[in-house]
């Protein structure tokens, strides 16, 4: 079999690039990163006519090959190395109908690469609505190349890409424009001293600020007889250069390309006016946060409650139906317990993802970043801040990842800083147990107490980011021109399938990530919880055994069992039972409880004197003033690598030894202090609620911050800066609640 | 001389010759050429940025962008 042939999609932003590399791909797709830096690789395989593959590169989207950003200089740097695996064999540009000539900019350049440059124009189900008539035979003769006329959302085109990709050999990789117009005399120079080289890439190479070549990049500027040009003389050079690629266009698209504006109709001018209002568009938004937020707390609550469930009963059938022993155990103490920990996180995951994902495909979002942006300002933020300020209710990671479209240095630093802040949704499930455990229900004004906590939760993050960003911007001294730019895209309607692979992406993306590092500490934790090397923990059976014959059994299981019994009485008095069989049946329940018992303060007295138990005991007198016992605190400290963990935790802690199905909430609530009141009560609860808000507990967001600020530096003040801050603000909760 | 920070709603400007290069470039990649048209289509509350129609892209920049773009104001549509 020959080998595949490689393709890479190009395109300006918002020309539907990712819908066809979805058509031509299928979910035979790949996402992961580039080699060391964080960008997105996207790619898959295609099949095409008489037996053919090809393997597609979705590159990130461009505007041009003058690159403003890590994402596009990676277009740049891929497209002139010869000798990566990647460099395609033929390229395909995405254009959108209706910015056909600002899409033809990067067509051009690509072309002039001498790469076989496919155009497809997408969108063309809007050129009827909009006026527009296309020539396309005669555009192919003009720009030397072969149209496929596409639209994604039809589907229709996507066979005519594939056979023209197929045909590839057929394509023509002449350039489009000759350099030598943008200056005879430089180019002239430039072609004596290096007279092997294409001009075009060589002008790429000395004006691009890209990691790629750097030899020749130093060629260059080390060559004696070449004088090369200062940056202001350079920049007016490329100002030259697309001037004139424009007229070259101009007079491509004048001869093949009409707009009939008569016949335009649009719906953005009126959604404009409505959307981006200024006492309407506040509202508007303000109300799909509502939304939002409605979604993550309240639809999610019940697939959530469904998995804890499963996840409970599967412990406890693995329990139950496989030979006793240390594997089985593990199982379902360790494992079960600890993906039950990462798998309830789906549905506010996929919830999140699904929200921005709309907001996004449907060209929302940039009116967010109209409306934000004078807003933001005050902070040292810009409008762009906005976008990764949501996401970060999603996930710190993508969001500081999506800093990357702010231009300003400044106002990026400080979004990259100040966005750990936001409640993503690692700490929902710390937060939604300890609400459920914690807060009382009753309503306030038709909205629940326990959903009131959780949007004051929600706004405390978020007001945190505004306060920190707003300092952080009379601290920082960076100069750094400002050039805020936005395109805002036509409205259109999300295609389903696009919001879909979105969303199956990142929450798949999520879950194995996080699961990982979840599932790992999670059997550590067991096997640190059920082995120990104290006396106490190797004769745990005899010493609890004596206790309770000597002093009786703990006032937490004497409660424990008086409450089942409690609950038994009423439940059979219900039924009207005669009290004669009542009173029968609780004496043998009292029996089987009391054993129960038993076998529970074994249990805990073994974990008391295990590893963790040992180490948790060490670390307990600087939680303490929180309220937090030696078990929490060991979940706060394993949750150190991703605050999710806590939950995890807790469950695996609770679950060692235990022989009961139950959810990790009713074993949180059974929880006692030293003077046998609930351990989670309100003070405890919301101290540790505030310390997760403040927190940066998260070792993924740190290195993801190290990579784009690259350096230590930041990640470590932010670090710092917040654990302390979380400490002081959780131990004044504490202190001023109990 | 007029800039596209002195656009009214609905305004239309031809832009003029610059010979200083202090745009930035992506901002001429979107169109920003001499004697390409503009329309001011939105302001943002707060008054700033401002939405344009940029010879058919559509994008928001800030004033203080804008006020280096330099144009001659040609036509008045229906203004509110």
């Amino acid at each position: 079999m020959s080998k595949n042939i490689n393709v890479a999609l190009i395109g300006n932003p918002n020309t539907g690039k990712t819908s066809v590399f979805n058509q031509l791909t299928g979910l035979k797709q790949k996402v992961g990163n580039y080699p060391g830096i964080t960008v997105e690789k996207k790619e898959g395989i295609c099949k095409l006519p008489r037996g053919v593959k090809a393997h597609i590169l979705d590159l990130p989207g461009t505007y041009s090959l003058n690159t403003t950003s890590l994402d596009e200089s990676l277009v740049v740097e891929l497209l002139l190395n010869k000798n990566d695996k990647d460099y395609p064999d033929v390229a395909v540009v995405i254009s959108d109908v209706e910015n056909l000539k600002r899409n033809l900019l990067l067509f051009t350049q690509i072309k002039d690469l001498r790469i076989p440059t496919i155009l497809v124009v997408n969108m063309a189900d809007r050129m009827d609505r909009k006026g527009i008539s296309l020539d396309v035979e005669a555009m192919e003769k003009k720009l030397d190349t072969k149209i496929a006329l596409v639209s994604t959302r039809k589907n229709t085109g996507i066979e005519r890409i594939k056979e023209l990709i197929a045909d590839y050999k057929n394509i023509s990789s002449k350039p489009i424009l000759d350099p030598n117009r943008i200056s005879p005399e430089y180019f002239e120079r430039l072609k004596k001293t290096f007279p092997q080289e294409d001009l075009y890439k060589l002008w790429l190479v000395i004006t691009q600020d890209v990691n790629f070549m750097p030899i020749e990049k130093k060629r260059i500027q080390d060559a004696s007889d070449f004088s090369t040009k200062s940056k202001d003389e350079l920049k007016k050079l490329q100002h030259k250069e697309t001037v004139l690629r424009y007229q070259l266009i101009n007079n491509i698209l004048k001869e093949t390309y009409k707009v009939d504006f008569l016949a335009a109709k649009g719906l953005r001018a009126s959604l404009d006016k409505i959307l981006t209002h200024k006492v309407f568009g506040y509202l508007i938004f303000f109300v799909i946060l509502l939304t939002i937020f409605q979604a993550i707390f309240d639809w999610s609550g019940y697939p959530m409650d469904f998995i804890d469930e499963q996840f409970a009963m599967a412990s406890e059938w693995v329990k139950n139906t496989l030979p006793p022993g240390v594997f089985t155990d593990l199982l379902a103490e360790g494992i079960i317990a600890g993906i039950g920990g990462i798998v309830i996180f789906i549905p506010q995951i996929a919830f999140l993802f699904l929200f921005i994902s709309l907001l996004e495909e449907s060209g929302y979002m940039s009116r967010v970043v109209f409306l934000m942006d004078r807003v933001m300002r005050p902070f040292g933020l810009s409008g762009k801040s906005v976008v990764p300020l949501i996401s970060g209710n999603a996930c710190a990671i993508p969001a500081i990842m999506a800093t990357r479209t702010i231009e300003n240095w400044k106002e990026r630093l400080i979004t990259i800083l100040v966005t750990p802040f936001t409640t993503c949704s690692a700490r929902l499930p710390v937060y939604l147990i300890l609400i459920a455990l914690v807060i009382p229900e009753g309503n306030f004004l038709g909205l629940s107490y326990q959903a009131l906590t959780l949007m004051l939760l929600y706004l405390i993050g978020f007001g945190m980011a505004l306060l920190s960003a707003m300092v952080l911007n009379k601290i920082l001294k960076i100069k750094s021109r400002s050039v805020f730019m936005i395109e805002m895209p036509t409205y259109r309607l999300p295609l389903l399938k696009n919001v879909g692979y979105t969303v199956i992406e990142k929450t798949k993306s999520f879950v194995l990530g996080a699961g990982k590092i979840i599932l790992a500490i999670s059997i550590v934790l067991w096997f640190l919880g059920s082995n120990g090397y104290s006396e106490d923990f190797q004769d745990a059976d005899r010493i609890v055994t004596e206790r309770i014959e000597n002093e009786g059994l703990s006032t937490y299981s004497k409660n424990y069992i008086q409450n089942n019994i409690a609950t038994y009485r009423e439940e059979a008095q219900a039924e009207s039972m005669a009290p004669a069989a009542i009173s029968d049946s609780i004496q043998v329940l009292t029996a089987e409880l009391s054993e129960r018992a038993v076998a529970q303060e074994i249990a805990s007295y073994k974990l008391e004197h295990s590893y963790i138990g040992q180490a948790g005991k060490a670390f307990e007198p600087l939680v303490k003033p929180l309220g937090y016992d030696w078990k929490i605190g060991i979940a706060v400290l394993t949750s150190f690598a991703a605050r999710e963990v806590f939950v995890g935790t807790l469950a695996t802690i609770y679950s060692v030894g235990s022989d009961e199905e139950e959810t990790i909430k009713n074993r949180m609530a059974a929880e006692l202090d030293e003077n046998g009141q609930p351990l989670f009560n309100l003070a405890s609860g919301i101290s540790l609620m505030l310390f997760y808000a403040f927190a940066m507990q998260c070792m993924s967001t740190l290195a993801i911050v190290k990579r784009e600020t690259n350096s230590w530096k930041w990640p470590m003040i932010q670090l710092g800066f917040m654990s302390i801050f979380a400490y002081i603000i959780a131990l004044i909760a504490y202190q001023i609640l109990i | 001389m007029a800039t596209v920070a002195d656009l009214r709603y609905g305004q239309v400007g031809i832009i003029k010759d610059f010979t200083e290069h202090i745009l930035p470039i992506k901002l001429l990649e979107l169109g920003c050429l001499p004697g390409n048209s503009v329309e001011l289509l939105q302001i943002a509350p707060f008054n700033d940025p401002i939405y344009i129609n940029l010879s058919g892209s559509h994008l928001a920049i800030r004033r203080s962008l804008a006020a280096l773009i330099e144009l001659e104001i040609i036509e008045e549509t229906q203004a509110q």
